[in-house]
């Protein structure tokens, strides 16, 4: 079986050894293994319930690839609404032709990403659809959690507040940008693709006051805060030198004039926290791998409500915008 | 400071520029009148906005936004002819950066690329060449935009889809000229600049020698400068020093890479494969005498508007009735002085050529205009 075909969703016996021999075995628990028409859940009081759909070319880049991206996009998203991710439901959508040990890389990955917060795939779907519907393959994923700490949202932040970004930002971004054809810049950048419950896990049972948590995806830090300023009808403040950025994005921002607050992030949060408790939530930050240069980056103020404002080290300022159309480079 | 910083950390350096923001209030104290400075260059209008280097100086200093945004002053019939051209049977039309965005008369590339038609923002000029490789059943068309930055890569592109016998790579050529821009600004009566920032990366390939006449005719010293915020405070200190000593003259912030006389080599390509238009119709401005550049004799066959001349629409459209960009760009008005700014229109449906790319001034505007 080197490439995936139409009849490998077709309902039929090729259909059932490809569940069998690769979704089954790698995502193997007693619930999938049921395989009923819909999997039968145990959950505890609140749920959290949430939906992505994945598409990224490459399908491996450096620091990731779509399987991990897949799982720990939606396993993120449960954990910014303070909620323990349970289950996963996985559905495939694959092009006709695609190798199929390019699937099992994927699936494999998936697997290692979920092992990681102890999340379960427990339903899933195949579609093999012909040459040139998608390109080679898409995933969707939906996530159920059970929730931990309630009462986090983006209308929750209050005057003093600190922002807090959990580490450098922009790689994700710049890893993609800098593989993209007609690009291709040699570098040594990594994706921040990762699986941030651990770390969310750590901040709730040591009794943080979190208001607002948001991982940093499409639209990049600014889109995150300008969505806070608005929802919670209040002022961000930034110390634009406070923001860590490492070299890497810098210099890719700096050829295609482009700002590393606008890329996207797979790995990295924000979160809005009572000035009480800032230095401690660093601490725990910095305990982790994947946090361990998270950073103070600014306050809430009622300076300019609905909008954030950076301030350069030299004593100016300006608006930080929410991205706007396609990020595209400017030309001179 | 650290070896291995970033080079570009030197000329954002923070107590560099507060220094310079010093020296320039003292110099400033000096000037007998207000000073109005034009930075001709799109890139200069945002190094001043994203580094909020107006707040660093006193009133006494005004900044007009040029003209020098070569998305933003395309015409809409240019627009419109890559549409058409974008339109045509198997082809790929190619351009850079943000000027799919911009908006024609009736349609954008963007919308255009929708709708089905290739269209793809290139990084480089040159992987035009492997796409018209990949592609020898299709008509790949370069729309080249740019001032003299831009202008010695299509030129060099040109060359080398000679070089290659390239069959299917033509070129649709809209790249424009800083000085002849200038003049038309300043032969206004109305004008009210008194001194130039020069775009440093146009001057690279020109020299700083194509100010000479600006100078001197008009009284007006121009600096050549850099686009990090230590090089424009640095200009602009230049601009304040030879005010106070009565001086117009071209002087050189950027040392580090201009010259009196430019890339000779660069000049010689653009000489070998392209010559000036009679005319060249800018947005905003009208129509400019010896503005811009087009395809040489010796590339005709290249050249997609006598290629693909009748799939060409050619007739002019004029700015929108109630759109002062005109007059904006010749510092006799502020974007907000315009009725239209801000409501009918935005960076999300520009009327004007000033608020069709980031680099506009009333794009800049809408975007920094009320902050503190």
């Amino acid at each position: 079986m080197k490439h995936i075909q139409l009849s490998h969703g077709g309902g039929g016996e090729e259909m059932d050894v490809l569940i069998r021999d690769l979704f089954y075995r790698h995502f193997s628990n007693e619930i999938l293994l049921r395989s009923e028409d819909a999997a039968v859940l145990e959950v505890n009081g609140k749920i959290a319930f949430t939906t992505d759909s994945y598409t990224v070319t490459p399908l491996f880049f450096n620091g990731g690839d779509m399987g991990k991206i897949a799982v720990a996009g939606t396993l993120n998203d449960l954990a910014m609404m303070g909620a323990r991710p349970l289950y996963l439901s996985c559905a495939f959508i694959i092009e006709e032709g695609l190798p199929y040990e390019t699937l099992e890389r994927i699936v494999v990955s998936m697997k290692d990403e979920l092992a990681k917060s102890g999340a379960k795939i427990v339903c899933g779907d195949t579609k093999v659809v012909p040459k040139g519907s998608v390109d080679q393959l898409f995933i969707n994923t939906s996530g159920i959690g059970e929730v931990v700490l309630s009462a986090l949202s983006a209308h929750h932040l209050q005057q003093d507040d600190i922002i807090i970004v959990s580490r450098d930002i922009g790689a994700h971004g710049a890893c993609i940008l800098a593989s993209r054809e007609g690009i291709e810049l040699q570098s040594a950048l990594s994706s921040d693709c990762a699986t941030l419950w651990p770390v969310v896990e750590a901040l709730i049972s040591e009794n943080i006051s979190i208001r607002a948590m948001r991982d940093a995806t499409r639209g990049g830090l600014s889109a995150v805060l300008n969505e806070w300023a608005i929802s919670s009808d209040v002022c961000i403040e930034l110390e634009e030198k406070n923001i860590p950025i490492c070299d890497e994005v810098r210099g890719i921002c700096e050829l295609l004039g482009m700002e590393p607050y606008d890329f996207a992030n797979e790995g990295t949060f924000i979160l809005a926290i009572d000035p009480c408790d800032a230095l401690r939530a660093i601490e725990i930050l910095h305990r982790f791998s994947m946090s361990s240069n998270a950073a103070i980056i600014g306050n809430v103020t009622s300076h300019k409500a609905g909008r954030v404002i950076l301030r350069s080290a030299w004593g100016s300022t300006r608006y930080l915008e929410r991205p706007k159309g396609e990020l595209l480079p400017r030309i001179c | 400071m650290q070896d291995d910083k970033a080079l570009f950390d030197i000329f954002r350096h923070p107590q560099t520029i507060q220094a310079l923001s010093r020296k320039i209030y003292q110099e400033a104290l000096k000037l007998s009148q207000p000073l109005k400075i034009m930075e001709v260059c799109g890139g200069h209008t945002h190094t001043i906005m994203k580094y909020g280097l107006k707040q660093l100086l006193p009133d006494t200093i005004e900044f007009i936004h040029g003209p020098g945004c070569p998305v933003c002053i395309m015409p809409k019939e240019r627009i419109d002819q890559a549409i058409d051209l974008a339109r045509m049977r198997n082809t790929i039309l190619l351009t850079l950066g943000d000027m799919i965005r911009v908006p024609g008369s009736e349609s954008s590339l963007v919308e255009e690329r929708a709708r089905g038609c290739d269209i793809r923002p290139l990084y480089s000029p040159m992987d035009a060449l492997k796409i018209a490789a990949e592609n020898p059943t299709k008509k790949v068309i370069f729309f080249a935009i740019g001032f003299e930055t831009t202008t010695p890569m299509t030129a060099a592109l040109i060359l080398r889809a000679d070089n290659e016998k390239l069959h299917n790579l033509f070129f649709h050529i809209n790249h424009v000229l800083v000085p002849p821009a200038v003049h038309a600004i300043m032969d206004d009566p109305q004008n009210r600049i008194d001194a130039f920032i020069g775009p440093s990366h146009v001057s690279v390939i020109t020299g700083s020698k194509i100010y000479e006449p600006i100078a001197k005719q008009y009284e007006t010293p121009v600096v050549v400068s850099g686009f990090e915020p230590v090089d424009v405070m640095e200009g602009i200190l230049q601009i304040i020093a030879q005010k106070n000593e009565n001086r117009s003259e071209v002087e050189v912030q950027y040392s580090r890479a201009v010259t009196r006389d430019g890339n000779h080599k660069a000049q010689a390509m653009i000489e070998q494969t392209m010559n000036v238009r009679d005319t060249f119709r800018w947005r905003g401005l009208g129509d400019i005498e010896h503005s811009a550049l087009q395809l040489g004799e010796n590339y005709a066959h290249l050249d997609a508007e006598a290629v693909f001349s009748q799939f060409l629409s050619n007739e002019p459209i004029d700015d929108h009735k109630l759109c002062i960009c005109g007059s904006i760009l010749k510092g006799l008005a502020k974007p907000n002085d315009c009725t239209v700014f801000g409501t009918a229109c935005t960076p999300n449906s520009p009327l004007g050529s000033c608020m069709v790319s980031s680099e506009g001034s009333c794009n800049a505007y809408y975007r920094y205009g009320n902050v503190v």
